[in-house]
């Protein structure tokens, strides 16, 4: 890879860790309404899968992958308003944190119901493949999604019709608070994919470089018309389940310390002084900018109008019926 | 010319696939096969695979699908192949189809129907005679519609299909082949939201759709002599006409409305709750209530004639209310 190129993805991975941080701090301040789910420790996988899309390329984020939206082209400002509530989010306020997609930069919004976002996925990669367009879409969910219904019957029917689709499971071990062990009776979740008669591979979603590779086998494969793949990155969340759990209870910090010190941040630094980069100037540099971009997106969110009451009538229905009309 | 009901809804897919390029069928064993009930016989042969599929038995997955592609300008028609199971693909209909627009702040529309046979009548059983509307008419986001002739059969379908919104179309699998009905050969459409006038009368108000239009509309004729019955199909129960319905009861001053669906938690509950508060001093008598009992449809023919309500139901309950 170029040093342009090194650098660029360092700096994608520090922008999202900066947005998680002061929102988790914005969280702690009372100054968030609602749940506030942190990918941080995440932020490789999503950097990984999303940096080299095209515009037109789809992708259905879970509930902590705030960084697919930057990487994927969202506004920062617009993405802050929306964790806002606000007017200038996605959702206009009317829902919370992820689930109000930039649909005119290809993100999708989520519900909570997690999982559903597969099968809406393979709906769109089946209109690509119909109208022969060369574009992918991009499916993330977690490895306790994994366990639903609808993964089965969005995965059983893009291996039908090998469609250009990539299921991305990022593995953090934990569902809220219920570890693998009672999810799944597998150790790989990849490994379902040949009940559906495609590839499934296993990536170290924390090595920004593991996980750049198995994204680039898969888009490609999708690109060629070879179908989809299940990609499991092997990754750990730092926070709890949401700022709400401190996710003590349930693991011990030996284990969030081993984690930590495979931080994709850390390699990726470890990575770019093994090339002989001025880390130290880089580091400075990086740091100044991803702040100055989150701050103004604070700035902007804290700006934009509230919402008024009667706004949660619009928005309904893009052909509304006057009933009360003879 | 003269068709079935199940050829009207044929007929508007057929119309609708060759119209707009960006139109699907999607659902189980609809193409080769043309579906459990023939609704899409020879629609695959004529439009192709790609756009009449056949889809695995995954209804969650039949309509998040649907939403996926609808997301990119296509217009699928979902097909459930009893809409008892409908029920497997509730949460992408409430949750992901019904929420989309909203929830991205209006930066898309969600242009699906989802249609399939519903109703009983015909010895189905539990599982292949249920008239689910009233799931649906909880939720914000959605248009329901059930059509009672093969007329508004065909042009409600179309209105969905044209719909930007997600449409669910109940229609009835008793009437399939039982109604037979002139409509025009040149194309036309039936308005969603708008509820039909059957028969004008002065002395009571009938408010009915689906199937039970039928006997009422035959109740009617019959009663002629000691009752003139109003009989309004509201066609479309999310959202309903209510300029219809409560110009109507306000004119005769007496209602009964009648469904298919069990009594508690039907339709007809939020119908006479609005015709009470909005038209109490009007009204002559009370907002009265035909439903099935409060059960699930049975199997065996004595036991469904039971539950269900039927002509004679219909007349006594007309009776009933005249009297006041």
């Amino acid at each position: 890879m170029t040093e342009q190129k090194d650098r660029e993805l360092y700096r994608w991975l520090r922008l999202i860790r900066e947005f998680e941080d002061r929102i988790s701090a914005l969280d702690k301040q009372g100054k968030l309404m609602g749940g506030v789910y942190s990918g941080k420790g995440q932020e490789a996988v999503t950097v990984g899968f999303c940096h080299d899309l095209r515009w037109n390329d789809w992708i259905f984020p879970l509930h902590r992958d705030l960084g697919a939206y930057l990487v994927k082209g969202a506004d920062p400002k617009r993405l802050m308003a929306q964790i806002f509530g606000k007017r200038d989010g996605f959702a206009k306020g009317k829902d919370s944190y992820l689930h109000g997609g930039d649909l005119s930069n290809g993100i999708f919004g989520a519900t909570s119901m997690l999982a559903a976002t597969l099968p809406v996925a393979v709906g769109m990669a089946y209109k690509f493949k119909i109208r022969k367009e060369d574009r992918v879409a991009i499916a993330f969910f977690g490895e306790g999604a994994s366990s639903r219904g609808d993964v089965h019957e969005a995965m059983n029917f893009a291996g039908v019709h090998k469609l250009p689709v990539i299921f991305v499971c990022e593995n953090n071990f934990y569902a809220y608070s219920t570890p693998n062990e009672l999810q799944f009776g597998v150790d790989d979740v990849a490994i379902r994919a040949a009940g559906y008669g495609f590839k499934g591979e296993v990536a170290s979603g924390n090595d920004l470089h593991d996980v750049m590779k198995a994204a680039g086998k898969a888009i490609d494969r999708a690109r060629k018309g070879d179908g989809p793949t299940l990609v499991e990155c092997k990754t750990y969340r730092y926070h709890g389940h949401s700022e709400h759990d401190r996710a003590a209870d349930y693991r011990s910090e030996e284990e969030v310390i081993t984690w930590e010190s495979r931080d994709p941040i850390f390699l990726w630094e470890n990575y770019l002084d093994k090339r002989k980069y001025d880390i130290g100037a880089i580091r400075v540099e990086t740091s100044a900018e991803v702040k100055r971009i989150v701050e103004e997106a604070v700035a902007f969110a804290e700006a934009s109008p509230s919402p008024e009451g009667p706004e949660a009538m619009e928005d309904l229905y893009a052909m509304p019926i006057d009933t009360e009309a003879r | 010319m003269l068709v079935t009901y199940i050829e009207a809804i044929r007929q508007a897919m057929d119309e609708e696939l060759a119209r707009d390029g960006n139109v699907l069928l999607m659902g189980e064993d609809v193409g080769v096969l043309g579906g459990a009930f023939k609704a899409s016989a020879g629609l695959q042969e004529k439009h192709g695979v790609d756009r009449v599929v056949d889809m695995p038995i995954s209804e969650s997955l039949i309509v998040g699908a649907g939403v996926g592609l609808a997301v990119q300008g296509m217009r699928p028609i979902l097909e459930i192949q009893f809409i008892d199971f409908i029920s497997c693909g509730f949460d992408q209909i409430v949750n992901t189809a019904a929420t989309l627009r909203y929830r991205h702040g209006g930066q898309t529309a969600c242009p699906i129907v989802i249609r399939g046979p519903s109703g009983g009548g015909v010895h189905g059983g539990l599982y292949h005679s249920q008239n689910p509307e009233a799931w649906f008419c909880h939720v914000p986001g959605l248009k329901v519609v059930a059509p009672a002739t093969a007329y508004d059969a065909k042009g409600l379908l179309k209105s969905a299909i044209r719909d930007d919104d997600p449409v669910i179309y109940f229609e009835h699998k008793f009437l399939y082949r039982r109604i037979k009905e002139e409509i025009p050969a040149e194309e036309y459409l039936v308005p969603i939201g708008k509820a039909a006038l059957r028969k004008e009368g002065r002395d009571l108000t009938v408010i009915t759709y689906g199937s039970p239009v039928h006997a009422v509309m035959k109740a009617a004729r019959d009663m002629a002599a000691e009752v003139d019955i109003e009989v309004i199909d509201l066609r479309t129960l999310l959202p309903i006409d209510w300029a219809t319905v409560k110009a109507s009861a306000r004119k005769t001053g007496k209602v009964l409305i009648v469904h298919e669906a069990r009594l508690t938690g039907g339709i007809g509950g939020e119908v006479a709750a609005r015709i009470a508060q909005d038209c109490f001093e009007d009204l002559d008598g009370p907002v009265m209530r035909l439903g099935a009992r409060d059960v699930h449809t049975p199997f065996a023919p004595a036991m469904e004639e039971y539950v269900l309500p039927n002509q004679e139901k219909i007349t006594e309950a007309i009776r009933k209310l005249a009297a006041y």
